[in-house]
């Protein structure tokens, strides 16, 4: 679980920075110098000069991250402010992410700097992505503050960073291993391995490897006051997954290279919707995701240049069969997608404070289904953006155009949806009042196009529909300060007041009966937020040291679709009002203990904001203890989970009852 | 700091109980009805399937009735309810995709008794048995060609006696003659609809014979000529819906009325249809709402909401006509995911008043007994 030992080795200075899982990035004038794959060594010049983001950006890295208890970057992420998880439950359930109620579709999810794609429903299971080799897990609303980036990287309202580790050798030493095994609740084994070999100064491997199975079964209870109180078992959530992951890296004067290979092949359950009489299912999902993926960055003079290119193909294999359980019909259907991705990103230093960015990207998508009536989609899309950043005394300024062509193709005989072009802006401010205050704007203006579903799948699909476009504007202040106290020795505090617009929200129609529904673009929904974060470190007496992490998020999402409706100006669907989370980290000696609590509040299930739709606020804490063992010559490090601790039963979603108390214990091998 | 521990401890207290919740429409005196059953079905996977009730005579409409004449049943009424209807002293609610049928004491709505049927759609009575039908059928070697069935329950002890197999995808039924007649749809057979009636022998309970109608068939409405009105769906694309005429006197197809109908109501001669069909050119749904009189054979009129109101409706689902009063009542299941409104019509097609339902209010059962009152 812990990914401690190597960082800890590389710099003093930088555990403090990343291990405590500090989510303020460094200045925006040396962020537009870097690039999102920063090196281990950069960092650490970073880590001298910490100040904020002209972006809010939070972020959960190293040690801080593996803490928290959390089975996959999904489970991570619900500690940040502004963010809802949908998460349909036990290890294998879906669990995708909405970035500021705009919608699950609007969040652009990266992996070691490429977007993960999936142009079939637009929507990234972020359960699927294991904590065991990731190095960061970062938030960025609006997009990442840097202009020297790829096109794609300017084109989501916001977006996750994956990070995955980056092998990091001091002198002397020529490979690492790290051999995890977890295992617990819900029959969960789950054996990992890293393996980072040092080729040469120049060149290094890192190869990963996982395996996972869990039968998802979990009691749950319904207890209705004066009336039912059920238990059953939750039943079909099992998952077998193995995950094979390799990657090369080289170094090159002023640049750097690397390439990934990616491998996820799945069998899972579909638990489904708990109702009267039908507390289990039997339909079943096949998945296998592989891709491949390459980076290259120069630094000249005053000029740089980042390439990127990737190419994945995407399997899923959809089976109901009435022979295993009689109430299903038939469906057994075959998705392939397949996705090219080419990136040019250049920059030029036209002084000292002031850069132009010009970046290309072409991405190529194809599906193929075996539905009737299917039209085989291609997309081809191109992104230009232009973006330029500038340093006026305490004032840092950005501003980006992008611009998005997107053309489809279909088997002839069939229409298509036409030709989209589109620009979109952005601008971002940022004033450093004094050392520890900044103040920070932007907006920006982005759209998601329709999914190839959405457009194209048999009966539902509309070759009519317009993007989505949303406007976010947003306004914020952060303070940082280091302490030579006693016991305080740093804190930092980020707060965000924001006011989003979603327009022509593509949303599913009833027509001529229950089972003819069509997309099309009608939803308004106005988002009024404030999201804070806020992170102190300590040092106790008797060598006790400590992290707390506090997260706050209120919202008000609500629906403006249709003046005459009944409902409107209700809160979206699932969006609660308040929200957050507190952690606490502590270490002493060989010892390590990690308390985190979660709070969603109140919601409806429907814009109906009425008792009927009324969902039960949820709170959950997790507890941890761990280790460290120094063995041979590595470390072994023990750790105990308790999830969930007081047992509570809760629903995020509608009909999909969330596990109780559950227990991991991990025993991990690292030298 | 007990604030801190209670949150902690996560002692949040249990899920709310949904009571029904009442309001004062107006009444209308009648001789034998005493009110109606709505039952709203609910969107899939919801578990909203919910039952109204209005009593006719002091204008009171009930929503919501079942949780709280029935406190101990486990995930109150279901999933998706899909038809409602009275025989003798029960009240029985199909339950689609909770796979059962509700059988409930119609003076009380009190919980009776419940038959397990997958998949189960409508309901009908003949003769102190009910026949339900169901797309669960026996599962073939093709498991895409499983055929649906036709279950007949004593409505007495509420077993399940006899099994027939129908067609694809089986939908509403009429009895006539010593005959069950079972509209099939096929609808989840794209392109390869079902187009046939199955005609059921009700003394050997097997399939005597099916007459070919058309693709996608759904509803259906016997009238007192002995001919039966049933709907096809089309498929959506360049087949429409559409309404054929069956003779059951010679089980042939005799007219096509060139109509589009999502959904039916026969009281004697009146014929009432509504009907929602998307249009790709204007990106919206065109509604119709037409009423036919199938003893003259001729449209009465193409809108029988005859003061505008039609405009504020978005999806007509359930209609329904008062058999005494020959008011009309229409419902609103609008966006499906949010409560739909119930409206009521004057024979003359004006507005008399509207009512807030669940989600999706779509059957009706009228009853001549009144429904014990017990609060809420």
């Amino acid at each position: 679980m812990c990914r401690q030992t190597t960082m800890k080795r590389a710099a003093g200075r930088l555990c403090v920075f990343l291990v405590t899982g500090t989510w303020l990035l460094p200045s925006a004038r040396a962020q537009s110098r870097l690039d999102s794959l920063q090196r281990l060594d950069e960092v650490v010049i970073e880590a001298q000069t910490p100040v904020k983001e002209v972006i809010p950006a939070q972020r959960l890295a190293g040690d801080g991250l593996q803490r928290l208890g959390a089975h996959s970057v999904a489970d991570a992420i619900r500690y940040f402010s502004g963010v809802q998880i949908k998460d349909y439950g036990g290890v294998g359930g879906l669990k995708t992410v909405n970035i500021r109620s705009m919608g699950t579709n609007h969040v652009g999810v990266f992996y070691d700097g490429i977007e993960l794609g999936n142009a079939q429903n637009g929507v990234v299971d972020l359960g699927r992505f294991s904590l065991d080799n990731m190095e960061a897990v970062t938030l960025y609303n609006g997009q990442k503050s840097a202009i020297f980036q790829p096109a794609k990287d300017f084109s989501s309202a916001g977006s996750i960073y994956l990070q995955t580790r980056t092998p990091f050798f001091r002198d002397d030493e020529r490979q690492h291993l790290k051999a995890t095994l977890k295992g617990g609740s819900f029959g969960t084994v789950n054996p990992a391995l890293v393996w980072d070999h040092k080729l040469s100064d120049r060149l290094s491997t890192s190869l990963s490897g996982e395996y996972l199975y869990t039968t998802g079964r979990y009691r749950f209870t319904y207890r209705v006051a004066d009336s039912y109180d059920t238990t059953a078992v939750r039943r079909n959530g099992d998952v077998q997954a193995v995950r094979l992951e390799g990657g090369l890296f080289g170094s090159l004067p002023r640049g750097y290279w690397r390439t990934k290979a990616y491998f996820y092949r799945s069998e899972r359950g579909y638990p489904g919707a708990v109702v009267k009489n039908k507390f289990s299912h039997e339909d079943r999902q096949w998945d296998m995701n592989a891709f491949a993926q390459g980076t290259y960055k120069q630094d000249f003079a005053r000029y740089s240049l980042l390439l990127n290119a990737k190419y994945a193909y995407d399997y899923l294999h959809y089976l109901a069969d009435p022979n295993r359980d009689a109430a299903l019909m038939y469906i057994n259907n075959h998705y392939h997608q397949r996705e090219l991705y080419l990136s040019a990103a250049q920059r030029y230093a036209l002084t000292d404070r002031w850069d132009v960015s010009l970046s290309a990207d072409y991405q190529m998508n194809a599906l193929n289904a075996d539905l009737v009536d299917f039209v085989y989609p291609r997309r081809h899309t191109g992104l230009v953006a232009a973006a330029t950043s500038l340093r006026v005394g305490r004032v840092d300024l950005q501003a980006s155009v992008l611009g998005t062509f997107v053309t489809e193709r279909v088997k002839s005989g069939s229409a298509s949806a036409e030709d989209r072009h589109e620009w979109t802006p952005t601008a971002v401010l940022a004033w450093r009042l004094t050392d520890e205050w900044t103040a920070r704007a932007f907006y920006k203006r982005i759209f998601r196009m329709p999914t190839l579903n959405d457009l194209y799948y048999t009966f539902i699909g509309n070759v009519s529909l317009n993007p989505e476009f949303t406007s976010q504007y947003n306004v914020g202040a952060t303070y940082a300060r280091t302490f030579s106290g006693r016991w305080l020795r740093r804190v930092e505090a980020q707060a965000d007041a924001y006011y989003n617009e979603v327009e022509d929200k593509i949303v599913a129609m009833p027509t001529s009966n229950f089972f003819r529904w069509t997309m099309v673009n009608l939803g308004k929904v106005e988002i009024r937020g404030i999201d804070v974060a806020a992170q102190a470190d300590w040092l106790l007496p008797g060598g006790v040291s400590l992290t707390s992490r506090l997260n706050y998020t209120f919202q008000r999402a609500q629906d403006f679709t249709d003046p005459d409706d009944s409902y409107y100006g209700g809160q979206i669907p699932y969006i609660p009002r308040n929200s957050g989370s507190a952690t606490l980290q502590a270490n002493w000696r060989r010892w390590e203990a990690n308390y985190s609590f979660i709070y969603t509040g109140e919601r409806y299930s429907s814009r109906a904001n009425i008792p009927a739709n009324y969902v039960l606020p949820w709170y959950t804490s997790d507890f941890s203890v761990a280790r460290n063992i120094p063995l041979h010559r590595g470390t072994l490090k023990c750790t105990l989970e308790v999830n969930n601790l007081f047992n509570q039963q809760y629903e995020v979603v509608m009909s999909y009852p969330m596990p109780g108390t559950n227990v991991k214990a991990i025993v991990q091998y690292a030298f | 700091m007990l604030l801190l521990l209670c949150l902690l401890a996560g002692c949040r207290g249990d899920i709310p109980f949904l009571h029904s919740e009442e309001e004062q429409l107006q009444p209308v005196q009648h001789r034998h009805i005493r009110g109606f059953f709505l039952l709203n079905e609910g969107n899939m996977g919801s578990n909203k399937a919910s039952l109204d009730f209005f009593d006719v005579g002091s204008g009171k409409y009930q929503r919501n009735i079942y949780p709280t004449r029935n406190p101990g049943i486990v995930k109150e009424l279901g999933d998706v309810g899909n038809d409602i209807a009275i025989y003798g002293s029960k009240l029985y609610a199909v339950i689609n995709c909770s796979h059962y049928v509700e059988v409930m004491d119609v003076h009380t709505g009190r919980h009776v008794g419940s038959i397990d049927v997958l998949n189960c759609r409508y309901i009908v009575f003949h003769d102190g048995k009910a026949y339900i039908s169901s797309y669960a059928g026996p599962v073939q070697i093709d498991p895409n060609a499983r055929p649906g069935k036709v279950v007949e329950v004593d409505t007495t002890s509420l077993k399940i006696t006899r099994e027939v197999v129908v067609g694809y995808q089986p939908e509403e039924m009429v009895i006539t003659g010593g005959k069950l007649y079972v509209a099939n749809s096929g609808g989840y057979r794209y392109p390869n609809y079902d187009t046939t009636v199955s005609v059921v022998d009700l003394r050997t309970f097997a399939v005597d014979h099916t007459i070919d109608v058309a693709i996608n068939l759904h509803r259906m409405a016997l009238d007192r000529y002995g001919r039966i009105y049933i709907s096809s769906r089309g498929d959506y694309y360049d087949v429409k819906a559409d309404v054929y005429v069956v003779d059951t006197k010679t089980d042939r197809v005799t007219r096509r009325l060139d109509i589009p109908a999502s959904e039916m109501c026969l009281v004697g001669d009146s014929l009432y249809m509504t009907a929602v069909e998307w249009s790709y050119v204007t990106q919206s749904n065109t509604v119709s709402y037409t009423l036919y009189d199938v003893g003259r054979q001729e449209v009465v009129t193409r809108n029988f909401i005859t003061d505008g109101t039609d405009r504020q409706i978005k999806i007509p689902y359930g209609v329904a006509v008062d058999p005494e009063t020959c008011d009309v009542y229409v419902c609103d299941a609008k966006d499906y995911v949010t409560p739909g409104t119930l409206y009521c019509f004057s024979p003359a097609g004006k507005l008399r008043w509207k009512v807030t339902t669940g989600d999706i209010p779509a059957h009706f059962a009228f009853t001549t007994v009144p429904l014990e009152d017990v609060g809420n």
